[in-house]
């Protein structure tokens, strides 16, 4: 049985932490993922949850308590945003690569300087190398069902590796939507309790974190390779089980009217709810669009994104998200080389669009439409690198 | 050991992870050694600063005096500079 609950984009994070029976929960509070901690200490407060929530003084801590919690064997999450990420950075690897399943829900927002405390990718992007898995999600209820499936990725036998669930900040993080909660019954099955693969005992000491120079450390990072080559497998397994538990269907990317589309965008979060609005208006006027939404970003799903874009004559890709000095934005540069990699030649240029919480709008996703569809038909691209939605 | 015939990753425990307590014993590091410490026994008054300052537990106390247990001496020379009597020399390692 499930039921309707009206809950923020934070909200829904803290209450599929608080019946997957977490736990540890070590976490800062940061702009805009406090809500998260806030409401999860309620839970804790009221005895709603078991959970030994540690307080800690900053995310260097909060990720370093969760890499201990996490070795013990327990269930562990933490979340952040921006400076908060940043703040882990160093340890996000240690976490990744001493194959520690810990969750984090990252609430997306700019990174200084200027001071900003709105929405972009900046933070996990410039993360995205540390060895997790990463999801981007479009919703509250997005973000709901992905923290409950994250723990059943993270924790696999055949992956072990911490997720990290991508909300956009205010945009979700603070929108209140009607979010399908499943019982806690069924979670609680869903999920079950963690079988770890090694711990931390002092009846059977090992040694974790040794310093391990020329002769094994490279051994290592292959196996961390191989642990997220053998993630999709998975990844499918706890979708399929989700689908059949909730009916809601889950997998590497979402697609909207991509059958027969001649033009595309391809985003990351809430815009592609945007996108589709407009695809959907524009499909009415006899226009072929589409919407691709990656809602897995790490592993990058390549073959599923190129085999939606196999009948497209022109791609747009957003990002929210600058890598200055690359060739484009992150996502733009992964599909580009994904495309490249298998020989296949589409017409794509990159929009940056969104940084610190500008907004985008319905007329500037119709307008990148229209291009993209120019470029369908004129196989021209004016722009390799466009920037929407910024004063000239 | 050559790195060929070292285990690859196929086979070796994952995270990095160590599963034999205490085999850091199998690691001998005295070979980053550049000075040795030499010990004069006749100088030697068994004091034991050089064992309580050693930070590798590479000072071995016999009945009445001290040796180096050059397995594992880094050659760092705290014990000739905490050694009140002078005792001990760093005499340079010569290959």
């Amino acid at each position: 049985m499930s039921r309707i609950m009206g809950l923020t984009g934070d909200g829904a994070v803290a209450y599929a932490v608080k019946q997957c029976k977490v736990d540890v929960v070590a976490a800062y509070p940061i702009t805009p993922q406090t809500l998260i901690v806030e409401e999860f200490s309620e839970y804790v407060h009221n005895g709603e949850v078991h959970t030994e929530f540690i307080c800690v003084e900053s995310e260097h801590s909060a990720m370093s308590a969760c890499v201990g919690a996490s070795l013990t064997g327990a269930r562990v999450f933490t979340a952040t945003a921006s400076q908060g990420l940043a703040l882990m950075h160093e340890i996000l690897y240690i976490a990744s690569s001493l194959r520690c399943p810990i969750v984090m829900g990252v609430v997306n927002r700019a990174l200084s300087a200027p001071i900003n405390i709105h929405c972009d990718h900046s933070d996990m992007m410039g993360s995205r190398d540390c060895g997790w898995i990463q999801i981007f999600v479009e919703n509250a209820q997005e973000a709901y069902d992905w923290v409950i499936q994250a723990f059943r990725i993270a924790e696999d036998p055949d992956v072990l590796l911490p997720v990290t669930v991508n909300l956009d900040g205010f945009i979700l993080s603070h929108s209140l939507e009607g979010v399908e909660v499943l019982d806690d019954a069924d979670v609680e099955k869903f999920v079950s309790t963690r079988k770890p693969v090694f711990t931390i005992d002092p009846d059977k000491p090992i040694t974790v974190g040794p310093i391990c120079f020329t002769d094994f450390f490279f051994e290592t990072k292959r196996q961390h390779v191989e642990a997220m080559n053998n993630s999709p497998k998975t990844i499918s397994k706890v979708n399929d089980e989700f689908a059949e538990l909730t009916g809601r269907r889950y997998g590497f990317i979402d697609t909207y009217e991509m059958d027969d589309a001649e033009a595309a965008i391809i985003c990351l979060g809430s815009t592609a709810g945007s996108a589709m609005a407009v695809a959907k208006k524009l499909r009415d006027e006899g226009k072929r669009v589409g919407v691709i939404k990656p809602w897995v970003y790490r592993p990058f799903p390549a073959e599923q994104i190129i085999d939606a874009c196999k009948d497209l004559k022109a791609l747009a890709v957003l990002d929210r998200a600058c890598s200055i000095g690359a060739p484009y934005g992150p996502l733009c540069n992964d599909v580009t080389a994904a495309l490249y990699k298998e020989n296949v030649r589409l017409n794509v240029f990159n929009v940056i669009y969104g940084l610190g919480g500008r907004d985008i709008t319905p007329f500037d996703i119709e307008a990148i439409f229209n291009e993209t569809l120019e470029v369908a038909k004129t196989g021209l691209i004016k722009k390799p690198i466009k920037f929407v939605g910024v004063r000239e | 050991m050559s790195e060929e015939s070292k285990p690859g990753w196929r086979s070796i425990p994952i995270a990095g992870i160590i599963l034999e307590p205490g085999s850091a014993m199998k690691y001998k590091t005295g070979d980053w050694r550049a000075f040795r410490p030499v010990i004069d026994e006749e100088k030697c008054t068994y004091c034991l600063l050089c064992w309580i300052y050693c930070p590798d537990g590479a000072i071995i106390r016999e009945e009445k005096t001290v040796r180096v247990n050059y397995d594992y001496c880094k050659g760092c020379g705290i014990c000739a500079n905490e050694c009140p009597a002078k005792a001990i020399t760093m005499v340079e390692e010569k290959k």
